[in-house]
């Protein structure tokens, strides 16, 4: 099935939030703090500007507490006495010509009286600079598994490695944007950009002193979120609630590229050192790691974005003696938040680079040490999650091998190397997993639900807060339900997400949408089957039939089939141990690159890239190919490109002249096949997929750059820059 | 705030008809046909000219609406995504050249252009020709196989 | 905001004359980059150029090619014949931005931008590019490589506008343009080169290196006595004569200084006799 709304989005008829045309509107502006940490003294409101036409809000103007709800309410909606980060918002301001909104903005100048503060997440703060505790860490967590000490004294070797990835800026095509207002009935309505409507309306509700009837939150067509619309949203729609509750009119709150890219969240850097101890035959027998994140000022995400690292850090292999050591660390950095793969693209950068170093240590072939080490079904990850999914992990990596044709394009590439006098030539591979879903007791503990609602006319219209931004929601979802009720897809509705409309199935984030949501789509319309007293054979046109009989005979009502969350069965995890089933099912991948490194420059580029995995069975191969594919591409930009540079904590190159994504000329096509072993207990079969594109093509490139060149590659952005000093200067840069 | 005192008569031919509209001298082509025209297909992703997302065409070219001054297509032609027909563009919805959606309004530009261009493929692969268009959602795979699709359908 | 909107050259240059702070907008491709958060700029008064359609065409004499002054990449780029004597500006102009960039970006508003990092201003450089300058008191020529003072500063007056670019004509045995940029495509350079060799001698133009895109004399010297080089290091001693580079948002000095040698080396290998 094609994409659903693929035309309205080619011929520019999709509306998004900027598009709307919103009678009487006010056009807000953000003024931030210039300083990553100190006291207020002054908000100058500055001349030139006819300040009786600008709205202006600050923190005096909220009715309830001063807090965005994350996961805690550590963050302030708008600063009061003092700043944590550069670019926290202080004071919002509106006025009917966005010229003039920018103008009285550039006005008005937040004077702070600095204090120290720490931006550097690798070093123990002073005592001046804590500001969490009594060592800025917001967070700790700690897998263990058998006793890894004495395993690694009585390893045959041991290889210490230590790993670092840089922040990486979404640079969704669509910048964050709201418009609220407050209709006839009081009812305070925000429309926007968003991957989560129930959690703008949890901050909507926490802060403002509103019930959950005064509150609707409309997601409008969202043009891409990778995690960087999950939290960061409910700061935009409380903006510009604020805005709109004291003008009276409604506002629209639309983000400019630098000030997005600046001010709103990215992926924690983080560091990971590892310790691992292996036998005479390359079995992993122990695995140490510290996995440290930075979160940035304040807690958002943070603690499962470090859980989900380090359930993830010790990769899809075996082995019997595992410590994890987690923290996530405060830094007066921009905070970090969400994004693709949410932590698990760190570790596995680390991880499956570092299998690499042990291999070249070992003098073994990077394949084989993967082979000998993978998980087989029946074994247990580092939670002591035993797998049982049926998944052929070894087949995944010899496809993904042939499809590279990995052995005669190695021996090629020896040969050329010898040959050119500044290109070098290499391959590289990774095998990694992704949890799908919530981790552990997450998914029961959302309680996700659904309807699926007969129409008058006898169709069906699915009730779900799943939104599509660009990753196939609408359309699958379609046919989830067309495919479990016999309709044709024309017959399935898929309402628009609004939470005055939608139970709430959940974020859209977590590569759970078509595994956890199409599910409950599947179990909703076998609860319509049931109240039309019909049995699970009831398809197509006499379902049809029978929905379109039952409003003629109760005129007026309304007919709903209902699901709410149930676990699959044996699913048993400790949150107080971090032990057991930490996802209810993994997708598993084999993804290999090939590079080529022109040495005049230092420039790797790569040249080839094959993405082999296993998420259950495929709903829409399209649809699944370019989340693959996109996904890829976003993580080479990440391994090779995109830098994030910080002063102060944020982020000073923050236009896209100097935040480099890949362009059409950059990447090579992404080749890519599918294994499917359907999963009993996800929509249609699926398991996740959205996010494990993002997990295998860093360490994939790392490690074929460092066999083109023999350069230690251990950081990424893998820059040209930071090429020539590891080629040129050893490992100066390199930590201890 | 002084209103329209510097207001500039801009008369062109937009999507094929006659147009006139009267804008502030210091409006940019993307903002006139977003806010004054009712054309809000074509999408501001950067203000940079480097996203691509507001390419229109200008007397046949593609170029970034961001960065034309409104005053300088006086008496020029403007084409925007609203003039592309929907058919042309099955190819691309087949390949999955679409995903979120909000770089799409600038490639579908870009690649209709192309298709009805074929003669600069002779020193121009399509990657290279689309480099213009950043997309962050698709890793462009599907947008460079809907056109060569649609190429190979119009038989060029 | 003011628009002045000359309908011809010679309007435009006694509109100037009034009002030497007015700013010359071609293509808009410099100028409006990050338009409406450039609150300053909406208060400066603009000379439009674009109407001056006789400026558009680049023009053909029995010895130069004759860029106009509102000649873009693109009017270059399909011009069969500046693709054989002139390759250096189709390699340059399909490097700069992408399409929409070159369908709109002049080579004249490439000079006037005086960007350090330019991608058609080391090409012309290398081609021995002469500037033609139109006001109400007449027209001057000045070299290209003579044009540029100091950083964005140029031997322009307020009251003259670039009306051509002279690029004569000639047979050129070495013709070498290498952009390093961030990425294949829209990237700014990090390290810009162009190389020439005719009956004139050699011409060898760095970009990104200093406050100014400029020749490297020392490297021509280097180039013209025959000196024995042997690996990129040789040719570090010419390069720190000739270029100043620096660490920006962008790339470091160290990488620009090794990186022009490696590359300046690989390009003349076979090319230059005293080379490997």
């Amino acid at each position: 099935m094609k994409r659903r709304e693929g035309l309205a989005k080619l011929t520019g008829r999709e509306p998004y939030v900027d598009d709307l045309a919103v009678d009487g509107a006010l056009w807000g502006m953000t003024v931030r703090s210039p300083a990553p940490r100190g006291r207020i003294r002054e908000v100058r409101f500055g001349d030139g500007v006819d300040w009786s036409e600008v709205v202006v809000v600050d923190h005096r103007d909220l009715p309830g507490p001063n807090q965005v709800k994350h996961l805690t309410v550590d963050q302030p909606i708008l600063a009061a006495a003092a700043v944590r980060h550069v670019h926290e918002p202080v004071v919002l301001l509106a006025h009917p010509s966005r010229r003039a909104a920018r103008r009285a903005a550039a006005a008005v100048e937040v004077v702070v009286d600095p204090e120290p503060a720490v931006l550097d997440f690798r070093a123990p703060p002073r005592p001046e600079q804590v500001q969490h505790g009594d060592d800025n860490v917001f967070t700790r967590l700690t897998i263990a598994k058998g006793d890894v000490e004495r395993a690694l004294a009585a390893a045959a070797h041991v290889i210490e490695g230590v790993y670092e990835t840089g922040a990486q800026e979404h640079v969704y095509l669509e910048p964050q944007g709201m418009v609220a207002w407050v209709d006839g009935d009081g009812v305070l309505v925000v429309q926007g950009s968003m991957q989560c409507p129930y959690y703008v309306v949890e901050a909507l509700t926490h802060a403002l002193g509103r019930g959950r009837d005064a509150v609707r939150v409309v997601q409008t067509a969202t043009g891409g979120g990778f995690g960087g619309k999950e939290d960061f949203p409910s700061c935009v729609a409380l903006h510009a609630a604020l805005l709109a509750m004291k003008a009276g009119r409604p506002v629209k709150l639309v983000y400019e590229r630098g000030e997005d890219m600046a001010a709103t969240t990215k992926r924690h850097p983080s560091r990971v050192r590892h310790r691992t101890g292996v036998d005479a035959g390359g079995r992993l027998v122990a695995q140490h790691l510290e996995v440290t994140l930075d979160a940035g000022a304040y807690v958002t995400l943070s603690p499962v974005v470090l859980s989900r690292a380090i359930i993830h850090a010790a990769g899809p292999y075996r082995c019997d003696h595992v410590l994890i050591e987690g923290r996530a660390v405060l830094t007066n950095s921009v905070p970090y938040g969400a994004f693709r793969g949410f932590g698990a693209p760190q570790t596995h950068f680390a991880n499956e680079r570092h299998m690499d170093v042990v291999a070249h240590r070992l003098g073994l072939d990077p394949v084989e040490l993967r082979r000998r080490n993978l998980l087989a079904d029946g074994e247990s990850t580092a939670t002591g999650q035993v797998i049982r999914d049926g998944v052929d992990r070894a087949a995944l990596l010899d496809q993904a091998l042939e499809l590279a044709s990995f052995g005669e394009r190695r021996a090629a590439h020896e040969r050329f190397n010898r040959e050119h006098p500044y290109l070098r030539r290499g391959l590289g591979v990774a095998t990694v997993h992704h949890g799908a879903g919530f981790t552990g007791s997450g998914e029961v503990f959302l309680a996700s639900e659904v309807e699926v609602a007969g129409l008058p006319d006898g169709r069906v219209e699915v009730l779900t807060a799943s939104t599509e931004m660009g990753q196939g929601t609408t359309t699958v979802f379609t046919q989830v339900a067309a495919a479990h009720l016999g309709y044709e897809p024309d017959d399935v509705e898929i309402a628009q997400p609004d939470t005055s409309r939608v139970p709430n199935s959940g974020p859209t984030v977590a590569s759970r949408t078509v595994m956890v949501v199409g599910r409950l789509i599947e179990r909703a319309g076998d609860d319509l089957r049931r109240r039309l007293g019909l049995d699970g054979g009831a398809r197509g046109a006499a379902l049809k039939e029978a929905v379109a009989a039952w409003h003629r005979a109760h005129p007026g009502e309304s007919l709903r089939g209902f699901a709410r969350y149930e676990p699959p069965p044996g699913i048993r995890w400790d949150d107080a141990t971090y032990r057991g089933d930490a996802y209810a099912t993994f997708g598993w991948a084999a993804y290999v690159a090939e590079v080529e490194v022109d040495l005049r420059t230092f420039t790797p580029r790569v040249t080839d890239f094959v993405a082999v995995q296993d998420v259950g069975r495929i709903v829409n191969e399209t649809l699944a190919r370019g989340q693959v594919q996109g996904g890829v591409v976003q993580a080479i930009g990440w391994a090779l490109l995109e830098e994030c540079k910080l002063e102060g904590g944020a982020m000073v190159n923050n236009q896209l002249t100097d935040y480099i994504i890949p362009t059409s000329e950059d990447v090579p096509p992404v080749r890519v096949a599918f294994q499917e072993t359907p999963y009993p207990y996800g929509g249609m079969g699926a398991k996740g997929l959205g996010e494990l594109p993002m997990d295998a093509p860093a360490p994939a490139i790392a490690n074929a750059v460092a066999a083109a060149t023999g350069a230690a590659a251990w950081k990424i952005p893998l820059t040209p820059e930071h090429l020539m000093e590891l080629m040129e200067d050893g490992d100066h840069a390199r930590p201890g | 705030m002084p209103a329209q005192a510097d207001a500039i008569e801009v008369f062109f031919e937009l999507n094929g008809e006659p147009t006139t509209v009267s804008v502030p001298a210091s409006d940019r082509l993307l903002d006139t046909l977003r806010y004054d025209l009712g054309l809000p297909g074509t999408k501001e992703g950067c203000g940079e000219g480097e996203c691509g997302a507001c390419t229109v065409y200008l007397d046949g070219l593609p170029v970034n609406s961001c960065l034309v001054p409104t005053y300088q297509v006086r008496g020029r032609r403007v084409a925007t995504v609203e003039s592309l027909d929907p058919a042309e563009l099955d190819d691309l919805h087949a390949a999955g050249a679409t995903q979120c959606g909000a770089c799409t309004p600038g490639v579908a530009m870009t690649a209709r252009w192309i298709c009805e261009h074929p003669e600069v493929l002779a020193r121009h692969t399509v990657r290279q020709l689309m480099a213009g268009n950043l997309c962050r959602c698709t890793g462009y795979d599907g947008i460079v196989d809907g056109i060569e699709a649609t190429l190979a359908r119009e038989g060029k | 905001m003011p628009v002045l909107t000359p309908e011809s050259l010679e309007e435009a240059c006694r509109l100037l004359a009034a009002d030497p702070g007015a700013v010359p907008m071609a293509g808009g491709t410099d100028l409006l980059v990050h338009w409406p958060q450039n609150l300053d700029a909406h208060g400066r008064t603009y000379l439009d150029l674009s109407r001056l359609d006789e400026l558009r065409p680049l023009r053909w004499t029995d010895d130069a090619l004759v860029l106009g002054a509102l000649t873009t990449y693109w009017d270059v780029i399909r011009d069969p014949r500046a693709g054989e004597e002139f390759p250096l500006l189709i390699a340059a102009g399909r490097q700069v931005g992408a399409v929409q960039i070159q369908a709109r970006g002049t080579w004249a508003g490439n000079v006037v931008n005086a960007s350090p990092a330019a991608d058609g201003v080391p090409v012309l450089m290398a081609y021995d590019a002469v500037v033609e300058l139109a006001s109400a008191e007449g027209t001057e020529e000045v070299p290209l490589d003579a044009f540029y003072l100091g950083y964005k500063r140029m031997r322009r007056r307020g009251d003259q506008l670039v009306a051509a670019i002279r690029l004569p004509r000639r047979a050129y045995d070495v013709a070498i343009f290498e952009k390093v940029g961030s990425r294949r495509a829209q990237a700014i350079a990090k390290v810009g080169l162009a190389l020439t060799r005719s009956a004139a001698g050699w011409r060898v133009v760095a970009a990104s290196m200093a406050p100014t895109v400029c020749r490297c004399r020392a490297l021509e010297k280097l180039l013209t006595d025959g000196a024995a080089v042997a690996s990129p290091d040789d040719l570090l001693a010419a390069i720190r004569q000739d270029v100043k580079p620096i660490d920006d948002v962008r790339s470091t000095a160290a990488y620009r200084e090794r990186v022009m040698a490696r590359v300046l080396y690989h390009a003349l290998l076979g090319k230059a006799e005293s080379f490997g």
